[in-house]
């Protein structure tokens, strides 16, 4: 007799999960994958295409791209309610060794949201030294500087005006003034992105494109004949940097999986 | 049938639990946490220690006997210690080193230390060995450094009266082959740290620095001066290196193509390693060729000295000025900086001699 009640409990038991699973599928928490893809007004790039002179910026130069990389940070979800899921701190992004590519977050509720980051730390997050494994990956800004980290570098080389090869180092940190090295002013240059609004509904890659050619074009055409190295302590070409950044990331397709 | 079945499968468990209890009561080492330096914990990720090769007390001991055991050169003359040092921060100060045969190589020897945090994992100047296991397996053979055959290596080890205890107590196995021999070489490599320089202890508040060693590293970390930063380090990196390969200018054409050789990528020809910049006092001579006999010649050569290549690197950013252009003053305030970081206590370090 205690087993046949033990099998219609635990039948009876299964059935109710069943019916609880079925009315719950919509709202199963999703994996949101964001995809951070570059480009060059709209031609892709990727390692592959370092290392060459292929590209043109807006003021004619042409230029080979050997390193690149950046850090987001605050890369977050924020719902309807201004609740927000942070998806991840901070993420370097190295497109020469591919690293960072890909960012994979598991069980985020479905629903509308909208996607943000910072491009780079904001002040309060740009603590020097605090960071093992930006300073593992050599990523540190001196503190003669300021300290903290930088938000990219950015090396290449551009023909210049006699057609010569020349270095660039297109290096983004927080701007300095250090007109009196013992009083360094400084002022935050990171900047938030907002990427708009995304539904998640299930399981989707995001992709999040970053068009490389803006960094020389918009609202600041670049001459690198002008600004080319030793960009790190040049207080104004950081100001003018960071205007330039918040044109070139937009959001790419999404898709479901 | 069922009766039979249930006492199979308890006999099958107890000769199970009976063999387990019997490899771990043979095979005992005793783990090894690496003593980790306040600064490199404060401001590095953990260092990387192989699943596959953690390091022992025995696996240490046994490594560190190998390391300086001419047993495994071809004709019994030379070491790994011939070629690194102790006393010279594990490298040499010949240009290049001669093997067993007297022929010379065409690299300077790498100093060894701080190995357990090249993350890349990427060995020698043109990183073509992956893992330091497998760095230590290529010298043996080497025709021009100890021109050995791993056979002949594991079958005199086996041979010799104290070895096979030793490779049983680490590794609980008495059968000597290569793979083990470049375990506990890799283990005892991996013990090799050095942090303990002037400016580390400046940097734990301990003592301080003299105002030229002081304009020294402002040399180094001022990216309109020395800009060095960006390859070699900071006080906030204090491997003093990003274990990454550049061509720093050398040479307009290449008769080494270094890590282009290896990877076979034009754009990769030219570039080498960045070494760490500690030990710079025990570590002459300089650069892959080590073609640079003193400090006062590396310094001129980003100062004045850059030759222009298709590959160089854009952080070479005054190449076409032929380098950064510093004042005597700064150069030579940059080699007392640079010396700073010499670690005495590390050539010194008893458990790292022979």
């Amino acid at each position: 007799m205690k087993k046949i009640i033990s099998l219609v409990f635990l039948i009876l038991i299964s059935f109710i999960s069943c019916d609880e699973k079925e009315c719950c599928v919509n709202l199963e928490p999703a994996q949101v994958t964001l995809d951070f893809t570059h480009n060059w007004n709209e031609t892709s790039v990727n390692a592959s295409d370092f290392s060459a002179f292929k590209f043109t910026n807006e003021n004619g130069e042409e230029v080979s791209i050997e390193n690149l990389r950046y850090l987001l940070s605050k890369i977050k979800l924020t719902d309807t309610n201004n609740q927000e899921i942070v998806l991840k701190d901070y993420q370097l992004i190295n497109i020469g060794e591919e690293t960072g590519l890909q960012l994979i977050t598991e069980n985020i509720p479905t629903g509308n949201y909208n996607l943000s980051f910072t491009f780079g730390f904001s002040d309060a997050d740009n603590q020097d030294g605090i960071y093992q494994d930006l300073n593992t990956a050599n990523f540190n800004v001196p503190g003669m500087l300021g300290g903290g980290y930088h938000y990219m570098q950015f090396d290449g080389k551009y023909l210049d005006t006699a057609n010569m090869e020349a270095p660039f180092n297109y290096h983004a940190i927080r701007a300095v003034d250090r007109s009196d090295p013992n009083n360094l002013i400084l002022e935050d240059t990171s900047f938030l992105v907002d990427l708009g609004n995304v539904e998640i509904s299930n399981d989707m890659n995001i992709e999040i494109k970053m068009n490389i050619s803006e960094w020389f074009k918009n609202p600041n055409t670049w001459n690198l004949n002008e600004l080319n190295t030793v960009l790190m302590p040049n207080f104004a070409a950081q100001k003018l940097i960071s205007a330039n950044g918040e044109s070139v990331f937009s959001l790419g397709e999404i898709t479901s999986n | 049938m069922k009766k039979l079945l249930i006492y199979f499968m308890f006999f099958a468990c107890f000769t199970n639990c009976n063999q387990e209890k019997i490899n771990f009561g043979e095979y005992t080492p005793v783990p090894v946490s690496l003593e980790i330096p306040t600064l490199f914990s404060d401001k590095l990720i953990e260092p990387l220690i192989p699943i596959n090769n953690p390091l022992t007390e025995e696996g240490i001991a046994l490594g560190k006997k190998l390391f300086f055991d001419k047993i495994l050169s071809g004709d019994g003359t030379q070491s790994c210690a011939t070629c690194h040092n102790p006393e010279k921060a594990f490298t040499v100060n010949t240009q290049f080193s001669d093997g067993i045969d007297g022929n010379f190589g065409t690299r300077n020897s790498m100093p060894l230390f701080n190995l357990a945090w090249n993350f890349d994992e990427r060995f020698t100047w043109d990183g073509k060995e992956i893992t330091i296991e497998h760095q230590a397996f290529e010298p043996v053979i080497n025709p021009i450094e100890m021109h050995n055959n791993w056979v002949i290596v594991a079958q005199k080890l086996q041979n010799h009266p104290e070895y096979p205890t030793l490779f049983k107590n680490a590794f609980g196995t008495s059968t000597i082959d290569s793979t083990l021999v470049t375990k506990a070489i890799a283990q005892f490599e991996r013990i090799l740290i050095s942090g303990n320089s002037k400016f580390d202890k400046f940097q734990r508040g301990e003592t301080t620095l003299t105002p030229q060693e002081q304009n020294g590293f402002n040399v180094f970390m001022d990216e309109d001066r020395g800009d060095c930063f960006h390859c070699h380090g900071s006080d906030n990196n204090p491997l003093w290196t990003d274990n990454k390969f550049h061509n720093n200018g050398l040479d307009a054409v290449f008769s080494d193509l270094g890590l282009g050789a290896i990877t076979g990528d034009p754009n990769d020809n030219g570039k080498f390693k960045s070494p760490s910049i500690r030990n710079l006092a025990f570590t002459a001579p300089y650069m892959h060729d080590g073609r640079f006999s003193t400090l006062e010649e590396v310094i001129n050569h980003y100062s004045e000295g850059l030759q222009n290549s298709s590959t160089i690197d854009p952080l070479m950013k005054k190449v076409n000025d032929g380098g950064v252009q510093l004042t005597t003053q700064d150069k030579a305030d940059l080699k007392a900086f640079l010396l700073s970081l010499s670690d005495n206590d590390f050539i010194s370090n008893p458990n790292f001699r022979e």
